[in-house]
Order: structure tokens, then C-alpha cells, then sequence
């Protein structure tokens, strides 16, 4: 039996939330120190994997790991990485990793950085949700996954409501919370037929997907289930219209779960979506995929025009992940290889250029207690570091040759193309409003003449602002230079998928 | 003749026995400012009996035994120890209530109805079922009113009695139009005389009736729910959880057994229909009236009585479904919910001990007050609510898969459409306890101390919970050879 590592990078945050949770709390520094040396940690452990898996030369389905949990019911904890699932653990990893330096906090009394308020429980219940998120990417029993999935949920609540912006958290935390219950309960029916359908068809009673994927539901079956399935995960992914929870909750929350929500919590329900709906479901996807489509491209769109009349950063960059994550569907919704490729590469690029975008705007918001574009300005000045991390971040969210965003968006274009040249040609109107509202953003808050109210107010960021920025934009550009570090990597994982499509 | 057997199916009564003569012994001899050991006792006579009971009392193949009056099967065996759990850890609860901790009698009255509902677990006979549910309720009245210079605990004792008098006359009056009609009171007899005999679909409806009244009140079901509430409110605290807890899973018991296996009618599927459907009917009515009257309450105590109430609904879908699945998700369901809802009143007692108050807004700052509570509350309301990895979950999943697996999907949305409501309602309990701050007072100079034995149960129940969501493989596995002996 091989070194246990998919499990080990899932529950190593659980045992250290526990182990957080048993250590005094006015041991703050010792607190970090555990979680940041738990973060770092599951980062190589994750990077180890998805080293191996593309210089390994492996395909399908690796790493895996299979405990029987609940036999009587077909219940067993079985844990496999493929192309797809590869790069989303190693971006978890790196939100966590991240996320832990952002929220390490700061001496200065000035500045309000990092978390103050009980970091203990601040840090315990991020490590759940990052356990739940990892957990989700490598389950390949529907049983674990969905397990896995509702943990990743009700952290966010916690984590919003006691320490997230004062103005609005409470009413955030609850509708997001609401949100995406209402979404996984619409899907677990889904899921529940599906198993005793299964039962039904082949006499066998397991939540394995891989056993379910030769199931054999029948067309009309996949014709109903389809769309709750679907779309009570893509609520997470914030599917339009359903993608309201989103930006509120990104405004509310602080710092390091504003880069966990957009940087892997939308993933999972894009995930999920994939790997359940329309995995399982092929047929039911085919029939459905215009609709998908069409909401996928009102989500490119509209959420791009939303975030360009937007003054609240964090609005903006909210909002400008349901444009992009409307790009993840759109991609998904071509059924196609090139769209499929483009979505997953998108999933990855947007994490880590959104965490990015958060950072960068937390340390903002931090200094100068504002996020509000008019009333910023001359940022570059004091934080040139993070300035340029904000650039590159741009750079990529516009989809500029030479950074991931590029490598991501393209694919997904010609798949569109290929299947309805007409969407394509709206959605990629998002690609010149995005760009505007970045290009104005960078102009106005780091460029132009510093407001008389912040001179001398605003603090350099520390360090560990800098190994954070410096790691995120580390993998954008990676990826936009040497496509062939993710790529055909995420290739091997949709061949799967079209094997299931019937080679459409 | 006294065989071993006997001896066996019987041995956590006898014990529990044994345990009580001890107190009515021991207790009089102690002074009266010591008679809180009392809960010790109790508690820790409760845990051997446990042990014990697992090593020596654990059954074969199900037998009936003492004339066919018990049967002794898993079923019965997983329930009992259940409810010997639940009633130890009552006793440690109960131990640093100001008025009812201090006296013997509430032990002993403890005992005397959990003996009452060990029996109801294993009843296979009307005659025997209906003097166990006497032995289970009369005592609990007692409890329930216990503190009497209480006008609260005083009205609550007396209307649990009142509706608990009427509730089980007409339950009786049903058993004895059952014993009319078929000549015996065997339960596992009846299904025969049943199958023989030409049972009409209005009279078989209107028996049905009778008994769901009686077993509807002990379960707490829409429309039988009205005394919850105020029950719970007035109670000793300790004692709301136990009949939220443990007097519901003996209702649920008496009503699994029944029905299952005395209403089968394998080869009338229209009297299986009338049944399952009528139940199906209540069960959405009571998980919708509960949850939704669970919304504005600003009690804790109260919010937890109507979250009992739909929790009551959630279990019955197991019911309605009649599979063996359906039997052991009802039997998992009651472990994960006696574990989760003694968790929440246990917190509960705890902080009215120190400060008095039972407002959900009185839990303001909780988190700061004392953080290990706040993260039992937490364990505890997210279990209500059904997150994982608590208990809550997987127990609600089970009964929802063998409610889809019945084909009462319909059923199962509405369930779905419930915890939604019950997300939100005890979210906000925990917004309290999390999120806001006492007013005008800094939160570390009021900390809720927390006594030896509240810390030693809510430990136990707080692991119980995490165990029973995360490691269910033999949880549930008991469950299953407990339902796999119903059929």
C-alpha cells in the first residue's frame, strides 16, 4: 500500500483545526504558527501530486485510495485524483497557503491587517473549509463528495458573520448560507434517485461515480434530473441567475475567506457540477446544454457590465467572478473539447487571480479603511509590490497573451465558436468591458494623485503580503508561459469526459 | 422456568432495578447538602448497567419469552441502551439543577421511567405495552411538574398529564378494538389474525386512528404537539431534554415495532397504503407546523420544543417508507438525535444555572463567555440543522434515501424544503452565540463556569455527535440488524 496522500492532504486541516482548537487561546503566534505550518505543508503534499501527475506521465484516475466506510449501503471513502481534479487541489493548497499569510497579522497598531479578533477559531474554521474543499476534489463517491461539500459550506457562515465588514455581514452570511443549502439539498435529491436508480438498472447498491457512470440512466430519466442536479451545484459557482449570494459575500467577508470563496469555493460547485451532472448524466447534459449556455453567457456579460459601474472594489472584483466563472460554464456548456479544456484551466487561472485581487484589495482596505475607487488614489506610491501584483492580476483577468487568463479564455472562445458562433461573439464583448474596468481601477487607485485625507496614513505591506503576492502571481505567469504545465494535463481529464459524451 | 435467556433479555431492567433499590437505600443516609451525589450514582450505576448489559444481555436470534409479553431482539437491545444513555446522562444534567438536583426522588423517578421505556422497546404484547407507557409517563409527569412552587413547572406537570391521561385512553380504547376484533394481544399474532380475518378498510382507518393519537402525543406530532411547548418551557430543564429525547425514541419505538410488524398485512396492499400514506400526510404537516412555529420563537426552550416537533416529522419519513432501510434510518435517526438534542438542552441548562436567563438573546457573546460551550452549541445546532460532520447529517440523509427509495419523493422534497427553514432558525441561535456582543458589558468579566458534571456530559455528547456523523459504519449497522429483526 503507497503513502496515503490525498488522504493525508484532506484531513491533515481537520486534525489541525482540532489541535487549534485545544490550545489556549491567548497563544496566538503558536496558533498561526500551527496553521501556517499546516498550510504549507498540504501545499507541497498537493504540488507533490500534481508534479507527479504530470511527469508521471499517468492518465485517468491516480492516487487512489478506497476504505470501506459504510458497506451495507455502498458507502466508501475513495479518494482519486484525474487531470481535472489534479490542478484544483494544488490551487486549495495554494489559496491555503496564501490565505493563512494574509490573515497572519500585523505589530502596527495603525493597521487593521490580518485577523486580531480570536484567531484561533478564526484559523479552525478556515482549516474545515479548506478540508471540505480538498475533500470534494479527490471523493470520488457521491456519498463523500456531497459529505465533503455541505462541510464546505457552514464554515462560510461562521467565518462571514464574526469576522467579516461590519456593515453587512450578518445579512450576507445568511443569504449565502441559504443560497447554497437550497442548492445542495435540490441536488441531493438528485442524487438520492440516482443511486436508487442505479440499483434498479444494475442491482448494485454504491455511491461510487465511477460504478455509476455505467449505470445506464435512461434518457428520459437524465432529461428530468438533470437540471436540479446541475444547477443546485452550479449555484455555488455562482451561476447566473442564482449568483446573487456571491458578490455580497465577498464584500463581507474578510480578507483570507473572500480569497477561499472565490478562489476555490466557486470551483467546487463548478466542479461538482462537471463531475455529477453532466458525468454522470451525459445525455441529460446534451439536451440541456443550450439552456446552460445561454445562462452562462448572460452571466459573461452582464456580470462584466455590473462590475464596470461599480465604485466598491470588492463589488467589482465580486462580480467580475461571476463573469469569469460564467466563462468556467460557458466552456462546460460547449460539451466540446476545446471549451471543457478552456473551463478547466479557467477554474484554476481565476482562483489564483482572484485570491490575488482580494489580497491586494485587503491590504488596501486595510490601510486606508476604504475600498471605494473615487476616494483612492496613488497607491503605487507606498505599495509598489502589491501594485504590480494587481497588474499582473489584471493582466490575466483580461486575458492577455502570456499570462494564464489567456491560455484559459482562448480555448474556451473557439469551443464556443464551434458550437454557436453568435454566443461567442457576445461573450467575448465582456473581454473589452473587463478590460475597461481594470484598466480604470489601476488608473485611478495606484496611479492617480493620492488623496489629501491618506498621505502618510498608508503603510508598506509586510512580508508576508510579499511571499503571498509573489506566489500567486508566480503560477500565472507560469502557466501563461508554459501552457504545457497544465494543459495536457487538463486534457487527459476532459478525453474522459467526452469518452462519457460518446465522443461528441 | 427461569432460563438464561430470560435472564438475558431482561438484564438492564433488573439492573436498573437493582440501581434504584440502592438509592432508596443509600440516599436517606446521606446528608442533605451531599444528595447531589445521588446523580453520581445514578450515572455511574446507568454506565455500568451499560457495560454490563453489552457483555452479558446481548441477543440471538429474536425470541419471545415470559409468555410471549417481550421479545427479545436487537431492536430492542440497540433502543435500550439508548435509553439507559440517555437517562445517565439526564442524571448528570440534573445534578447542579438548584431545585430538582438536590433531591433523591428525582433519580428514582428517573429510573422508574426509563425502566417503564426499556419495556416499551420490547413489548410484543398490548397488555404489556400499555402498562410499560403507564410506567414511562406517570413518572414524567411527576418530573415535569416537580418543582412546586414553580407556576411553570406546576402547569406544565399537570398538562402533560392531562393530554398524557386522554392521549392514552383513547390509545386504549384502540387496543381493546383490536383485542376484540382478533381475539389476542400478541403483537406478532396479530398480523395473522389480521391477514385471516376480513378487516374493512373504515373500521382498519378508524383503529389506526385511535392509536396514532395515543402514539402521536408521546412522539410530539402535529396535531397531538400542543402540550410540547409548554411542557418544555416550564420543566425542569434536564427533564424537557429527556422527553424531548428519549420518551420520543421510546414512542418511536412502540410505533416502529407495531406497525411494522402488526400492520404488514403482506397480502392487502391497500390497508398498507391507508397507514403509510395517513402517516405520510402527518409527518409533512408536522415537520412544516413545526419548523415554521419554531421561526418566531424567542425562547430557547421553546425554539427547541417545535425543532423537536419537526425533527419527530423528519424521523416519521423512515416510517412511512416500510423498508428495512426505513426502520434503520428511524433507529439511527433517534441515536443521532438523543445524542444532538441532550446536547442542546444539556448547554442550555448549563447556561440558565449560572445566569438564569432563557432568551435566545441572552446568548449574546456565549463564545467569549465560555468558548468550549460555544463550540457545543455549535455541534449541537449544526446537527440540528443537519451539517455534517455532525450526526445530524447522515441521519437525515439515510431517512431521506429510504423515503426516495419508497418512492415518497415527494415526501423527502418537503423534508428538504423544511431544513432549509430550519437552517435558518438555528443560525441565528448561533449568530448569538457567535456574532453578537453582550450589551454595554465586556463579555470576560461574566463567564458561564461550567460544573464537573456538565463538563463530563456535554464532552461525552459532544464526541457522540462527531462519532455518529463521521464513523457511522457500525452505528448504523446496529441499526440495521435491529430493523433487519422486524421483518
Amino acid at each position: 500500500m503507497n503513502f496515503p496522500i490525498l488522504s493525508v492532504i484532506t484531513f491533515l486541516p481537520f486534525v489541525a483545526g482540532m489541535l487549534m482548537l485545544a490550545m489556549p487561546a491567548t497563544r496566538k503566534n503558536e496558533v498561526r504558527a500551527v496553521a501556517l505550518a499546516t498550510a504549507v505543508l498540504d501545499l507541497i503534499l498537493s504540488a507533490w501530486v500534481y508534479v507527479q501527475y504530470l511527469f508521471g506521465d499517468m492518465s485517468g484516475y491516480q492516487f487512489i485510495e478506497q476504505y470501506n466506510w459504510l458497506p451495507v449501503l455502498g458507502i466508501s471513502l475513495k479518494f482519486g485524483v484525474d487531470g481535472l481534479s489534479a490542478p484544483l487541489v494544488l490551487l486549495t493548497g495554494i489559496v491555503m497557503f496564501t490565505g493563512v499569510l494574509i490573515s497572519w497579522g500585523d505589530d502596527d497598531p495603525h493597521v487593521m491587517a490580518g485577523i486580531q479578533d480570536r484567531p484561533r477559531e478564526f484559523f479552525a474554521f478556515l482549516f474545515l473549509l479548506a478540508g471540505g474543499v480538498f475533500g470534494v476534489f479527490v471523493s470520488l463517491d457521491l456519498f463523500m463528495l456531497f459529505f465533503f461539500y455541505e462541510i464546505a459550506v457552514f464554515p462560510m457562515y461562521l467565518l462571514i458573520a464574526i469576522w467579516g465588514w461590519v456593515k453587512t455581514r450578518e445579512y450576507a452570511a445568511m443569504k449565502l448560507t441559504l443560497y447554497l443549502f437550497i442548492g445542495s439539498v435540490v441536488a441531493l435529491v438528485g442524487v438520492l434517485v440516482m443511486y436508487w436508480t442505479q440499483y434498479q438498472n444494475t442491482g448494485v447498491l454504491s455511491f461510487d461515480m465511477l460504478l455509476m457512470e455505467t449505470a445506464g440512466f435512461s434518457s428520459s430519466f437524465q432529461y428530468i434530473w438533470f437540471l436540479p442536479v446541475f444547477l443546485g451545484f452550479a449555484v455555488l459557482g455562482g451561476i447566473w441567475p442564482f449568483h446573487n449570494w456571491s458578490p455580497d459575500g465577498h464584500v463581507a467577508a474578510p480578507t483570507a475567506v473572500s480569497m477561499f470563496h472565490a478562489g476555490v469555493l466557486m470551483k467546487l460547485g463548478a466542479f461538482a457540477a462537471l463531475r455529477v451532472g453532466v458525468m454522470l448524466l451525459p445525455e441529460g447534459a446534451k439536451q440541456w446544454s443550450w439552456l446552460i449556455m445561454i445562462f452562462a453567457g448572460v452571466a459573461v456579460v452582464y456580470g462584466a457590465y455590473i462590475a464596470f459601474v461599480q465604485t466598491d472594489m470588492k463589488y467589482m472584483i465580486g462580480f467580475s467572478s461571476v463573469s469569469h466563472m460564467g466563462l468556467v460554464v460557458l466552456g462546460v456548456s460547449t460539451l466540446n473539447h476545446d471549451g471543457l479544456v478552456g473551463a478547466g484551466v479557467q477554474m484554476f487561472s481565476h482562483g489564483v487571480m482572484t485570491a490575488l485581487f482580494f489580497a491586494v484589495t485587503g491590504m488596501i482596505y486595510d490601510r486606508a479603511h476604504t475600498r471605494m475607487i473615487p476616494e483612492l488614489g496613488g497607491i503605487a506610491k507606498v505599495m509598489p509590490f502589491a501594485t504590480i501584483g494587481f497588474i499582473i492580476g489584471g493582466l490575466v483577468s483580461m486575458g492577455m497573451p502570456g499570462f494564464s487568463g489567456f491560455v484559459a479564455e482562448f480555448p474556451i472562445f473557439m469551443g464556443v465558436w464551434r458550437e454557436q458562433w453568435l454566443v461567442a461573439v457576445i461573450a467575448s464583448i465582456s473581454i473589452v468591458i473587463t478590460a475597461a474596468y481594470i484598466m480604470l481601477a489601476i488608473r485611478k487607485v495606484f496611479f492617480s494623485e493620492m488623496p489629501e485625507n491618506l498621505v502618510g496614513h498608508i503603510s508598506p505591506i509586510t512580508m508576508l503580503d510579499k511571499i503571498a503576492i509573489s506566489t500567486l502571481c508566480f503560477f500565472m505567469i507560469v502557466i501563461g508561459i508554459f501552457p504545457a504545465v497544465m494543459v495536457p494535463m487538463v486534457e487527459k481529464g476532459v478525453e474522459n469526459i467526452l469518452r462519457l459524451l460518446g465522443g461528441a | 422456568m427461569f432460563t438464561s435467556t430470560i435472564f438475558a433479555s431482561i438484564l438492564p431492567e433488573i439492573l436498573i432495578l437493582v440501581l434504584g433499590v440502592i438509592l432508596l437505600i443509600v440516599e436517606p443516609f446521606w446528608k442533605v447538602d451531599q444528595r447531589r451525589n445521588v446523580g453520581w450514582l445514578t450515572a455511574g450505576g446507568l454506565f455500568v448497567a451499560i457495560i454490563v448489559s453489552l457483555l452479558l444481555g446481548q441477543p440471538g436470534e429474536p425470541t419471545s419469552v415470559l409468555g410471549g409479553m417481550i421479545r427479545f431482539d436487537w431492536f430492542g437491545f440497540f433502543l435500550k441502551i439508548l435509553f439507559m444513555f440517555a437517562a445517565a446522562i439526564t442524571a448528570l444534567l440534573m445534578m447542579d439543577h438548584e431545585k430538582a438536583g438536590q433531591r433523591g426522588e428525582a433519580y428514582l423517578l428517573l429510573l422508574a421511567s426509563l425502566l417503564g421505556m426499556n419495556l416499551m422497546a420490547v413489548s410484543a404484547d398490548l397488555v404489556m405495552l400499555y402498562l410499560s407507557i403507564e410506567t414511562a409517563s406517570i413518572p414524567l409527569y411527576l418530573l415535569a411538574g416537580f418543582i412546586i412552587n414553580d407556576e411553570r413547572s406546576t402547569e406544565a406537570g399537570f398538562k402533560y398529564l392531562l393530554f398524557g391521561i386522554l392521549a392514552s385512553t383513547i390509545m386504549l380504547y384502540g387496543f381493546s378494538l383490536i383485542f376484540g376484533f382478533t381475539g389476542t394481544t400478541n403483537i406478532y399474532k396479530l398480523s395473522e389474525m389480521f391477514a385471516a380475518g376480513e378487516i374493512t378498510l373504515p373500521f382498519f382507518f378508524g383503529l389506526f386512528a385511535l392509536l396514532i393519537v395515543g402514539l402521536g402525543f408521546k412522539i410530539s406530532i402535529v396535531p397531538f404537539h400542543f402540550w410540547a411547548p409548554d411542557v418544555y418551557q416550564g420543566a425542569p430543564t434536564p427533564i424537557a431534554g429527556f422527553l424531548s429525547t428519549a420518551s420520543k425514541a421510546a414512542g418511536f419505538a412502540v410505533i416502529v415495532r407495531l406497525f411494522f410488524v402488526a400492520f404488514s398485512f403482506g397480502d392487502n396492499p391497500a390497508l398498507l397504503q391507508t397507514w403509510t400514506w395517513t402517516l405520510a400526510i402527518l409527518a409533512a404537516i408536522t415537520m412544516t407546523v413545526g419548523n415554521l412555529l419554531a421561526l418566531p420563537q424567542t425562547n430557547i426552550k421553546r425554539l427547541l420544543a417545535y425543532s423537536s416537533i419537526g425533527h419527530a416529522g423528519y424521523a416519521l419519513i423512515g416510517v412511512v417508507a416500510f423498508s428495512q432501510l426505513g426502520a434503520a434510518s428511524v433507529v439511527f435517526y433517534l441515536a443521532a438525535y438523543i445524542a444532538t438534542n441532550l446536547l442542546a438542552f444539556g448547554v442550555v441548562m448549563a447556561f440558565s444555572r449560572v445566569t438564569g436567563l432563557e432568551d435566545i438573546s441572552d446568548y449574546a457573546g456565549l463564545s467569549r463567555r465560555n468558548p468550549l460551550m460555544g463550540l457545543m452549541m455549535l455541534a449541537a445546532f449544526l446537527s440540528l440543522a443537519g451539517m455534517p460532520p455532525f450526526g445530524g447529517f447522515v441521519a437525515k440523509v439515510f431517512v431521506f434515501a429510504a423515503g426516495v427509495q419508497a418512492n415518497y419523493t415527494w415526501l423527502v422534497i418537503v423534508g428538504i424544503l423544511n431544513s432549509i427553514i430550519g437552517v435558518y432558525y438555528y443560525l441565528n441561535v448561533l449568530k448569538f452565540v457567535y456574532l453578537k456582543r453582550m450589551p454595554n458589558e465586556d463579555e470576560e468579566n461574566h463567564p458561564v463556569p461550567l460544573t464537573r458534571p456538565y463538563t463530563i456530559a456535554l464532552v461525552i455528547l459532544a464526541i457522540g455527535v462527531i462519532l455518529v456523523g463521521t464513523v457511522f459504519a457500525p452505528w448504523f449497522s446496529w441499526s440495521d440488524s435491529a430493523a433487519l429483526n422486524l421483518f
